[in-house]
Order: C-alpha cells, then sequence, then structure tokens
C-alpha cells in the first residue's frame, strides 16, 4: 500500500510537470498518434475489404467454377456443364419443383473514378431472374430491372457513388454497343454493389460469349453442404469444376487484401521506431529534468522502485495520449470512408473502411508498447540516480 | 561532539570509526577522509564549518546515509549503517532523518500541504492522521494559512519553513541541515536559523547543520571546522 502511494505520488508528480516539458511531450504525443493512424488505416482498409467481400458471401448458395481458375473472371462453364449440375442432388426446388441456380457471366468494362477520373475496370454480371434469388438483400432502390433480351443495365449503389455516368437514364457504351441504365440496386453494402447486372443472354451475346457461362451459382438444399454437389461433379468426367460454398469464395477472394494489412504493420513497426526514439528522448528529458526532485524524494526515503515505475507510467501515458488522438483521428476522418480497390478478379471493388474494437485494441497495444519501451531505459536511470544529486 | 573515540554509548545519536573517503577520477585517486573518527550526542546541534572542498557535505552525506564511507563504520543509535542496503538505508532515512537543502527542494508542482506530506507517505499512518500531522507541523513553521499554496507563490523563507516543516512531519531523531540559509536574506536566515534552535532546545532534535555562514553558526551548540578532511578546531558556542 505505502509504495503504491509511493508510485502514485510520483505519476502525479511527474504528470503535473509535463508542462515544464510540453513542445517534447507533445511532439511524442503526435509521433504515437502518427503511428497507431497509420496502423489503423491499413487495418480498417483490409477490415472494410473483408466486411465488404465476406457480406457477399451466403452458405446458402454454391460458387461453381472451372477447375485452376482463381476467380471468376478466369473461369469458364459450358452450357452442357451448367445444364448437367443442374440436376444434381443437394439443390433446392422452387415451389414448381425446378432447380434454383444461375449461370452467370462476369466481364470487364471501363470506368471512371470520380476522384481521380482514371479509367479502371468495372465488373459487369449477366445473370438471370433467378440470380436475384439467389442473392440475400437485393433491393431495387431507383428505377426498375433490366428487361431480358434488352441493353439494359442496372447499377450497384457503390458503382453511382464511386464512378462517374452510371446515374439513372444514363446510355453507356460497352463492347460497340450502347446500354442504358434503368436502375440502381443495393445489397446492403457488399461487393456485388460494385456491380453492374444484365441479362445473361444479353451479355453472351454482346460481348460474343456464344452459350458460354464463367460461374454457376446454386440455392443449396441444406445450407453449407456442398458434399453431395461435390460427389456428383467427381463421378462424372465432364464435370471437371470447383464447388465451394459463396461464403467460402469470398472468403479466399478477401486474402487479396491481408498483404496489405502485413504491409501496415511493417509500416507501423517502422515508423514506431520513430516514435520510440521520440519517447526515449521526452523521457530521458523529462528524468533529468527532474534529477533534483528524484534524489529529493530518494533521500526522504522513496524507494527507487517508485522512481521507476513513476517514469514508466508517464511514458505509457504520454503513449496511451497518442494511442487515442490516432483513434480520434482515424475515426473522423477514415472510419466509414468509401475506397474502392482491385480485387482478385483485377475489377474495382467499392468498400468502407471499418474500424472495429479489435482493431482500436491492436491500435493501443502498440501505443502502449511504445510506452513500455520507450519509458523503461529512462525509469532505470531515474531508479538509478545517485541521491546525492539533491544536494548538488 | 568527541573525537578520537570510538565506543558507542547511549549518549552518542551518530559514531563514525576509522571512516576513510577515496574517490575516483580518471586513474587519479582523491582521499576525502582518512582515519575519521567522531561521535555526535543526542540532542546537540551541531554546526560543520570549512572552505569548499573541505569534506562537510560528504561528511553530510555519509551521516544522512546517502553516500557510503570507502572504508571504517558509520553508527545510529547502536545500529550499524553503512552496511545497509540502498532500500535498507532508504527506510532508515525515511524513519530517522529530516533533509533540509539550501535550495528547499520543493517540488513546484505539489502545494505546502503535499510537500510536507511527503515523508508521510512512507509511514503507516491513514490519511486522517497525516493531515493531523502536515497541520501540526505547518502551524510549527507559521505557514499552516499557507498550506494550499504552491512553492512559487511563496517567498524564499517561505519555501524554506515548509522544507522544515517537511523534515519535521515525521518526527525524525535527527536533522541534517546543507546550508539551509545559503540562499536567504539575514532576516529570513535568523528567522530559520531561530526555528532550528527552537527544535533542538525545545524538542530535543538532534541537529547537523553545514554552513559557510559564521552567524548562522552562532544558534549551534557545537561548532567544528573541517580542512582537507581534517576537523582543525573544535569548540562550543
Amino acid at each position: 500500500m505505502k509504495l503504491l502511494e509511493q508510485i502514485w505520488i510520483v505519476i502525479i508528480m511527474n504528470l503535473r510537470s509535463i508542462p515544464q516539458r510540453f513542445g517534447m511531450s507533445v511532439a511524442t504525443i503526435f509521433a504515437v498518434a502518427a503511428v497507431v493512424g497509420v496502423l489503423l488505416f491499413f487495418l480498417a482498409m483490409g477490415n472494410g475489404f473483408k466486411d465488404t467481400l465476406e457480406g457477399a458471401g451466403s452458405e446458402n448458395v454454391a460458387v461453381v467454377t472451372r477447375v485452376g481458375s482463381q476467380s471468376e473472371l478466369n473461369s469458364s462453364l459450358s452450357r452442357e456443364q451448367v445444364n448437367l449440375l443442374s440436376t444434381a442432388p443437394g439443390i433446392a426446388k422452387d415451389l414448381e419443383g425446378n432447380p434454383i441456380y444461375s449461370g452467370e457471366l462476369y466481364v470487364i468494362v471501363d470506368g471512371y473514378k470520380k476522384t481521380t477520373n482514371s479509367k479502371v475496370n468495372i465488373p459487369m454480371r449477366g445473370l438471370s431472374t433467378e440470380g436475384f434469388a439467389l442473392r440475400e438483400n437485393v433491393d431495387i432502390i431507383e428505377g426498375r430491372v433490366f428487361t431480358p433480351g434488352r441493353n439494359e443495365i442496372i447499377v450497384g449503389e457503390s458503382v453511382l457513388r464511386e464512378f462517374s455516368g452510371f446515374e439513372l437514364g444514363t446510355k453507356v457504351t460497352f463492347a460497340k454497343t450502347t446500354w442504358e441504365v434503368v436502375g440502381i440496386f443495393s445489397t446492403g453494402g457488399s461487393a456485388f454493389d460494385s456491380e453492374l447486372w444484365a441479362d445473361t443472354r444479353t451479355v453472351q451475346d454482346q460481348f460474343r460469349r456464344g452459350s458460354s457461362f464463367q460461374t454457376m451459382r446454386i440455392r443449396l438444399e441444406t445450407p453449407g453442404d456442398i458434399q453431395p454437389l461435390i460427389n456428383y461433379a467427381e463421378a462424372d468426367p465432364r464435370l471437371n469444376v470447383k464447388i465451394e460454398t459463396e461464403a467460402e469464395y469470398f472468403s479466399t477472394q478477401s486474402n487479396a487484401l491481408n498483404n496489405i494489412v502485413v504491409f501496415g504493420w511493417i509500416i507501423s513497426v517502422v515508423m514506431g521506431m520513430g516514435a520510440l526514439a521520440g519517447a526515449l528522448n521526452t523521457m530521458y528529458t523529462s528524468v533529468a529534468a527532474r534529477a533534483g526532485e528524484i534524489a529529493t524524494l530518494r533521500a526522504i526515503g522513496f524507494s527507487n522502485i517508485s522512481a521507476f515505475f513513476g517514469t514508466v507510467a508517464e511514458a505509457i501515458i504520454l503513449s496511451l495520449i497518442g494511442g487515442a488522438t490516432g483513434i480520434i483521428i482515424v475515426y473522423f476522418f477514415v472510419d466509414g470512408a468509401s475506397a474502392a480497390t482491385i480485387g482478385a478478379s483485377f475489377t474495382q471493388v467499392v468498400f468502407s473502411f471499418t474500424l472495429s474494437a479489435d482493431l482500436l485494441q491492436q491500435g493501443m497495444l502498440l501505443a502502449f508498447g511504445i510506452g513500455i519501451v520507450g519509458g523503461f531505459f529512462p525509469a532505470f536511470r531515474a531508479a538509478r540516480m545517485p541521491v546525492v544529486t539533491a544536494f548538488e | 561532539m568527541t573525537e578520537g573515540t570510538t565506543n558507542t554509548t547511549d549518549e552518542n545519536l551518530f559514531q563514525l570509526t576509522n571512516v576513510n573517503k577515496r574517490f575516483t577520477k580518471g586513474r587519479e585517486s582523491i582521499t576525502i577522509f582518512d582515519d575519521l573518527n567522531m561521535s555526535i550526542k543526542k540532542g546537540e546541534f551541531l554546526a560543520i564549518m570549512g572552505p569548499s572542498g573541505s569534506g562537510k557535505t560528504t561528511l553530510l552525506n555519509m551521516l544522512g546515509g546517502v553516500d557510503q564511507p570507502t572504508n571504517g563504520e558509520v553508527w545510529f543509535d547502536g545500529a550499524r549503517i553503512d552496511k545497509l542496503s540502498e532500500n535498507g538505508l532508504a527506510k532508515w532515512r525515511a524513519a530517522n532523518i529530516g533533509f533540509i537543502f539550501q535550495f528547499y527542494n520543493l517540488m513546484p508542482m505539489l502545494s505546502a500541504a503535499r510537500n510536507v506530506e511527503l515523508p508521510l507517505l512512507l509511514t503507516n499512518l491513514g490519511k486522517k492522521r497525516r493531515k493531523q500531522s502536515i497541520d501540526a507541523a505547518l502551524e510549527l513553521v507559521g505557514l499552516k494559512d499557507r498550506a494550499g499554496h504552491k512553492p512559487k507563490e511563496m517567498s524564499g523563507g517561505q519555501q524554506q519553513r515548509v522544507a522544515v516543516a517537511r523534515a519535521i512531519v515525521s518526527d525524525p531523531k535527527m536533522l541534517l541541515c546543507d546550508e539551509p540559509t545559503g540562499d536567504l536574506d539575514r532576516a529570513t536566515a535568523d528567522e530559520i536559523l531561530t526555528m532550528l534552535q527552537e527544535l533542538n532546545r525545545e524538542y530535543g532534535k538532534t541537529i547537523v547543520m553545514v554552513t559557510h555562514d559564521p552567524e548562522a553558526a552562532k544558534y549551534a551548540t557545537k561548532t567544528v571546522h573541517l580542512d582537507k578532511g581534517e576537523f582543525v578546531e573544535k569548540g562550543s558556542v
């Protein structure tokens, strides 16, 4: 108890003396804030990208692609394969007893970012009306659904927000043909909101794809149970396909941004070294400035442990203030901000930076680490301060 | 004070026996004390005078357990203290010694009362008892009405009185004063010295004071002169 009170009084004294080292203390706080801010920027990016892709994936739906394809873009399925798979067991049926599935095309069209006016790849999906039933939360928020057989598209709300020229009623040219935007749809912020949707047959015709598809989506009879489909495909040599749940498919796709998270940590650790140097400098200055006070307390009878922990606590508190500052900056300026980046299909995926409690914890842990290390060595010096300094 | 004795008696509060103190500076060894013997009686008010470099402050530091002799023994109230660990010495100082410094050494960010409270944080006293002790100490030095003021809001003399209150609040047996009036004008210095004299006479505090000032030394019951680590004169005032 006595020791805790000693430590507490030393901490109070240290903190109250911060105004005497205001400039250095503020510099340390901002250095740590920058480190934590940069880390959270990248983590929020990875988190938002992951949420967007994984939000699009359902356990109720199976995605079928060609074996060896990394994404929908480089997959290819023939009409025969789609027809064969539609008779497989494990597929949910509609009220009339027909299997629920959708053969889909996935092509790239040009678009322009509103912010930079730079040319980017936007995914355009050809799907049938069954394709709508295979996606949850599809909502036409403006206009109407495209008419099969006509050059009409509906646009995801993220496309409308991030890219120019897709307003309702606008005519756009892809594959030397003109398409009219007849509707805006939302899937609640999932990756599908980054797509343009049109009728499958029309896309096949206009993009000269014959009768081929790229993927097939199947409503599962039992959520998550793709084994009957896999067994069926393995028994038929014509079905050289990969079958996974939609949730698994998008989870794999979201790994594309794992490197961003690693990159974020590397940048933050490198920057953290700088912040650490700043913290060490501030704390060594603090110890030097308080040499007389520390020695006086030691002369009175305070233990060197209190001098040690008092100094470490000051460094930790400064670092935590820096960490909190970084969090506040990221929260107000980055969290929820919309951005678009290239996904696994080399097309733009629009996502929102998303902070989470886990990320905030990681940011504060980094700040805490900087405080501990930045305070340790100066605290060691404080604890070893000769008491005779009080008489000098 | 008596020189040349190694016997501990009930009368002696402090006793230094064959104390050597050497510093090493580069390759050079500097001897401050060579076989110093001295004792300080309980209830004495001892002034140590001498030129700069004579060893006054080093002696005070050894008496206060903030510096250790190279060889020899330091006894306090029948117990040897020169072999105590650093934290052992800290505990011993907290229990037995009150320090008064030339430049007061108050904590600038703490009020007078909080400064005075510092030694009490090392005791088992509760908050209420601590408050009573702080009030009593501040009243004794005539600063009870300034308890909430910070050092920068007080004159040098008032700050030194707060330092005196801090030194006596835990009722130590001994006060060690390092040039306690060195930063004060004559009138204020006399006030502080009178206070120390009262503490010695009325409260029985044993006081050792290092000073350059012969006027200050007149308040002591005994004065000794140090030169090059040796007592060159002794006597009582």
